[in-house]
C-alpha cells in the first residue's frame, strides 16, 4: 500500500508550516532517515525525514506552498512494484484561520511617546484619556516576537548598558527565537548565552544590576524562574528598600509565562500572581504586539527590577505597531480595548483572547461589554478598573492562573474595598482549574479558562 | 570530550585521563577492557537497543501526525547508556532521570504500550494521560521519573539514595542527567551530601555534547564531567557509551562500590544524541556530517550487529526476524495509544491530593 507522507507538526505550537523545498524527487529512492523535504515553521528551518523506505511516488504540495495544514498529505511513498497513478493529487488546504486569539483591536493604540511614566492620577470616574499615537502615524504589522527583539534592540542601540543574557539567546538566536539577530547586531559582549543555571545567572545579573548595568534576563519560560526565584524576590526587588535607597536594581527579567500547549504540569504555569505579590518588583504582561513592544522599552529603562510576562501562543500573531523611532507605553496603565456599558471584563495576556470573544459573543445576546486590558499587573491601575465598574455595576476577572490568591482576587478586592456601592452584582471570576496542568488534550482544555466560561459569569453578573 | 574525534571501534578515554595528571578524581583504566559478552549477552543487548530505537521512530512519527502533542525529547543514540546501565542493577534498586526518559523506561521493563500511551494522553499511559513524555513513573520497576526541570532529579535521586541508606536496605538509586543539567548547582549541593553521609547513588551523566543548542565547551568551564565530583571526593570515569559492553562493564564497578558503603560514584557516558533537542529543533549547531560520522562509526547497535555477524552467532535473517518482532511491539503499542480512551473528564480532580 502507497503510504503517505502527511505534513508533519514541529513544535507543540504548530498549526501549519510552508512546504520550502523538496530534496527528494518524484522516482527518488528513500530509506528510513533520509532528509526528503524542508518545512518552515514560524520558528526555524525544518528538515523532513522519511520514515518509511520505498519510491516518493508523488508529491503532493509543490515547494513553495505557504500554510499547509498539520496532517495534510505531502507525498506518496510507494513499495517495490507499485505505480504512482493511482495516487490522485488533492489539493493542498491551507490551516484554518484559527488562531486562539482574536485580532486586535484597531482603534488607536495609546502611547506616550518617550514620556516618563506619569504617576498614578488621583480616582476619577471616567479613565484619563491616553496620549494618542500621532495623527497619520503609519501602523505596520507586526508578531509580538518581532515586536519584543525590536524594542530589545532600540534599547540596546540607545544604551550601551543594557545586554542580553539566557539560555541559547545568542547563537541558537532564542529558544523562541525572540532575540533572533541580536547577537549579529550587538555582539557576544552584550547577548550572551548562559549554561543552564539559572539561579546563578539572575543572581549575576542582579549584581550587575547593582553596579548600575541595565541586564535583560530571559528566562527560556518562567517555570525555569523558579530556579531563581530567591534571587529575584530576596536581592533584586528588596535591595534598594533594604540598603535606604543606595542601591537600585534596573534589570529585566523576560520570557514565556503560563500554559502553551501540551507541555505538562511542569512547563504550563502561570506565575502572574506569585510576582504581582512582591513589593518591589514591577510586573508585566501585555496582549497586543504594539504593547509588548512600547512595554518593554519602558521596562528596560525603568530603575526598578521588572518581571516581563510573555505568552508563546501570542509570540506568532499579528497585529498592528506603530512606527515611531522612540514608541513608549507606560507602567502602570491599563487600555480600555473595548468600550462598553453593561458589564466590565478585566483581562491581560492571553486572557484578553478569551474576553475579547466572549465580548462578541455577549454583544450578540445584547449585552455590551467594557473589555479592558491590564497589561501592567504592579502596579495595577485601579482607577480604570474602578471608573469602569461605577459606569457598568458589573465586574468580571478572566486569567489562566488559579483561583486561589489569584490576580482576579486582588482585583475583586479592590472593586469591593473602592466600588462597594457601585456593584449590581457579585464580582465573578474566571481562573484556571484548581489542578496542576494535565498533559492529555481533553483534560488541558477543561483546565484552561474558555470564552465560554467569560459568557456565562457575564450573563451571571448581568442577570441575563 | 569530542566522542566523534576517536576511532571506531571502542573509543579510549582513559589514555586521555592517563595524560592528565592534574585531576584528582580517582580513575579507573578498567573500561579500556569491556567485558567480552557472550552470545546471548549481545543478542539481549541488540534486542533491547533495537527497541528502544524503534520505540522512538515511532513516536517520532506519531508526534509528527499531532498524535503526541507538547514536548517530546528522542533517546535515538544514547541507547547503550541505560540498556548498559539496567543490566548492572538488582531488583530493588531504583532509577530516575530527566525528561529524555523513554529509553529508560523500556530498560527498566515498563511496557511500551503504557509507555506510548502516555506519550498520546491516554487513560492507559503509565500516568493515566496526566503526565506526557517528560513525567512517567513506575514503583514496580523502580522508576522514578521523568522530570522536566534540568537538574532537579540529581537532588531527587540524592534523595532516594538517602532512603536506601536511611532504611540500610542494600539499594542503590542510578541518576541520570545531562551535561547541560551538570551546570547547575543543586548538582553540587547533592554531591556533597552524597559524599558527606555516603549514600548509594551512582550519578550517570550522559554527554551527549549538546544542551538544547549549547555544545558542551561553549557552556562548560570544566568539560571532562567525570571530574565534577573531584572536590567532593567523588571517584568519576569517562566511559565509552556507544559501546553496551563499557557501559555495562563501567556500571558494575560503580553500582558495587555505592552498594558497598563506599558512596557516590560518577560515570561520565561519552554519547551522542542522533535527533534534534525536542522536536522543534532544527539543529542548524552542528554539521550534518558530524552526525553522520557518529552513526556510521559508532552506532551502538550497529556495533553488536557487526560482532554477532561476524562471530557467527547470528545470521541476517535471525537479526531481521528480531526487527521484525521489535516492529510488531512497536506497532502494537502505537495502536493501543491511538485507540485508548482519553481519559475520564473526571481525572481532572483526582491525585491532587491525597
Ligand atoms: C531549570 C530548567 N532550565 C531550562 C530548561 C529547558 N531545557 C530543557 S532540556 C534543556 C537542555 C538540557 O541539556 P542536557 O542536560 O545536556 O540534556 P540532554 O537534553 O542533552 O539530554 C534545557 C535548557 C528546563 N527544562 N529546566
Ligand atoms: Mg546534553
Amino acid at each position: 500500500m502507497p503510504t503517505e507522507i502527511l505534513m508533519p507538526a514541529l513544535s507543540p505550537t504548530m498549526e501549519k508550516g510552508n512546504l520550502a523545498k523538496w530534496i527528494k524527487k518524484e522516482g527518488d529512492t528513500v530509506k528510513s532517515g533520509d532528509v526528503i523535504a524542508e518545512i518552515e515553521t514560524d520558528k526555524a528551518t525544518m528538515e523532513v525525514e522519511a520514515v518509511d523506505e520505498g519510491t516518493l511516488g508523488k508529491i503532493l504540495v509543490p515547494e513553495g506552498t505557504q500554510d499547509v495544514a498539520v496532517n495534510t498529505p505531502i507525498a506518496v511513498i510507494l513499495a517495490d512494484g507499485e505505480d504512482a497513478s493511482a495516487v490522485a493529487a488533492p489539493a493542498p488546504k491551507a490551516a484554518e484561520s484559527a488562531p486562539p486569539v482574536a485580532a486586535a483591536p484597531a482603534e488607536p493604540v495609546p502611547v506616550v511617546a518617550s514620556a516618563p511614566a506619569p504617576a498614578a492620577p488621583a480616582i476619577v470616574s471616567a479613565p484619563a484619556p491616553e496620549p494618542e499615537v500621532p495623527e497619520g502615524t503609519e501602523m505596520v504589522n507586526q508578531t509580538m516576537r518581532e515586536a519584543l527583539r525590536d524594542a530589545m534592540a532600540e534599547e540596546m542601540r540607545r544604551d550601551g548598558d543594557v545586554f542580553v543574557m539566557g539560555e541559547e539567546v545568542a547563537e541558537y538566536q532564542g529558544a523562541y527565537k525572540i532575540t533572533q539577530g541580536l547577537l549579529q547586531e550587538f555582539g557576544a559582549k552584550r547577548v550572551i548565552d548562559t549554561p543552564i543555571t539559572e539561579h546563578g545567572f539572575a543572581g549575576v545579573g542582579v549584581g550587575a544590576a547593582m553596579a548600575g548595568l541595565k541586564p535583560i534576563v530571559e528566562f527560556m519560560t518562567f517555570n525555569f524562574a523558579m530556579q531563581a526565584i530567591d534571587q529575584i524576590i530576596n536581592s533584586a526587588a528588596k535591595t534598594l528598600y533594604m540598603s535606604g535607597g543606595q542601591i537600585q536594581c534596573s534589570i529585566v527579567f523576560r520570557g514565556p509565562n503560563g500554559a502553551a500547549a501540551r507541555v505538562a504540569a511542569q512547563h504550563s504555569q502561570d506565575y502572574t500572581s506569585w510576582y504581582s505579590h512582591i513589593p518591589g518588583l514591577k510586573v508585566v504582561a501585555p496582549y497586543t504586539a504594539a504593547d509588548a513592544k512600547g512595554l518593554l522599552k519602558a521596562a528596560i529603562r525603568d530603575p526598578n527590577p521588572v518581571i516581563f510576562l510573555e505568552n508563546e501562543i501570542l509570540y506568532g500573531h499579528s497585529s498592528p505597531v506603530p512606527k515611531l523611532d522612540d514608541f513608549i507605553v507606560p507602567l502602570g496603565k491599563a487600555r480600555i480595548a473595548r468600550p462598553g456599558k453593561d458589564v466590565t471584563l478585566v483581562a491581560w495576556s492571553i486572557g484578553m483572547s478569551y474576553a475579547l470573544k466572549a465580548a462578541e459573543e455577549l454583544a450578540k445576546l445584547g449585552i455590551d461589554a467594557e473589555v479592558i486590558d491590564l497589561r501592567t499587573i504592579r502596579p495595577m491601575d485601579t482607577e480604570t478598573i474602578l471608573a469602569s465598574v461605577r459606569k457598568t455595576g458589573r465586574l468580571v476577572t478572566v486569567e489562566e492562573g488559579w483561583g486561589q490568591s489569584g490576580v482576579g482576587a486582588e482585583i475583586s478586592a479592590r472593586v469591593m474595598e473602592n466600588a462597594f456601592d457601585y456593584l449590581d452584582a457579585p464580582v465573578l471570576r474566571v481562573y484556571g482549574k484548581d489542578v496542576p496542568m494535565p498533559y492529555a488534550a481533553n483534560l488541558e482544555k477543561l483546565a484552561l479558562p474558555n470564552v465560554q466560561e467569560v459568557v456565562e459569569a457575564a450573563r451571571a453578573v448581568t442577570y441575563r | 570530550m569530542a566522542v566523534a574525534a576517536k576511532k571506531s571501534p571502542a573509543p579510549r578515554t582513559t589514555a586521555s585521563k592517563a595524560a592528565a595528571p592534574k585531576s584528582s578524581a580517582r580513575r579507573s583504566d578498567k573500561s579500556a577492557d569491556a567485558l567480552d559478552f557472550s552470545k546471548d549477552q549481545e543478542l539481549a543487548a541488540y534486542r533491547q537497543m533495537l527497541e528502544i530505537r524503534r520505540f522512538e521512530e515511532k513516536a517520532g512519527q506519531m508526534y509528527g501526525m499531532g498524535l503526541i502533542g507538547g514536548f517530546c525529547h528522542l533517546y535515538i543514540g544514547q541507547e547503550a547508556v541505560v540498556v548498559g546501565m539496567q543490566s548492572a542493577l538488582k531488583p530493588g534498586d531504583q532509577v530516575i532521570t530527566g525528561y529524555r526518559d523513554h529509553g529508560h523506561m523500556l530498560a527498566t521493563g515498563m511496557d511500551p504500550k503504557g509507555v506510548m500511551a502516555e506519550l498520546t494522553g491516554r487513560r492507559g499511559g503509565y500516568s493515566k494521560g496526566k503526565g506526557g513524555s517528560m513525567h512517567m513513573f513506575s514503583i514496580e520497576k523502580g522508576f522514578f521519573g521523568g522530570h522536566g526541570i534540568v537538574g532537579a532529579q540529581v537532588s531527587l535521586g540524592t534523595g532516594l539514595a538517602f532512603a536506601n541508606h536511611y532504611r540500610d536496605n542494600g539499594g542503590v538509586c542510578l541518576t541520570y542527567f545531562g551535561d547541560g543539567a551538570s551546570n547547575q548547582g543543586q548538582v553540587y549541593e547533592s554531591f556533597n551530601m552524597a559524599e558527606l553521609w555516603k549514600l548509594p547513588v551512582v550519578y550517570i551523566i550522559e554527554n551527549n555534547r549538546y544542551a538544547m543548542g549549547t555544545s558542551v565547551s561553549r557552556a562548560s568551564a570544566q568539560t571532562d564531567f567525570s571530574k565534577r565530583g573531584a572536590s567532593f571526593n567523588i571517584p568519576g570515569e569517562q566511559v565509552d557509551g556507544m559501546d553496551v559492553r563499557a557501559v555495562k562493564a563501567a556500571g558494575e564497578r560503580a553500582v558495587e562500590f555505592a552498594r558497598s558503603g563506599k558512596g557516590p560514584y560518577i560515570l561520565e557516558m561519552l554519547t551522542y544524541r542522533y535527533r534534534g533537542h525536542s522536536m522543534s529543533d532544527p539543529a542548524k549547531y552542528r554539521s550534518k556530517e558530524e552526525v553522520q560520522k557518529m552513526r556510521t562509526e559508532h552506532d551502538p547497535i550497529e556495533q553488536v550487529r557487526a560482532r554477532l555477524l561476524e562471530k557467527g552467532w547470528a545470521s541476517e535473517d535471525d537479526l531481521k526476524a528480531v526487527d521484525a518482532d521489535i516492529r510488531e511491539v512497536m506497532n502494537a503499542a502505537a495502536d493501543f495509544a491511538s485507540h485508548d480512551p482519553e481519559p475520564d473528564p473526571s481525572e481532572l480532580y483526582t491525585d491532587v491530593l491525597r
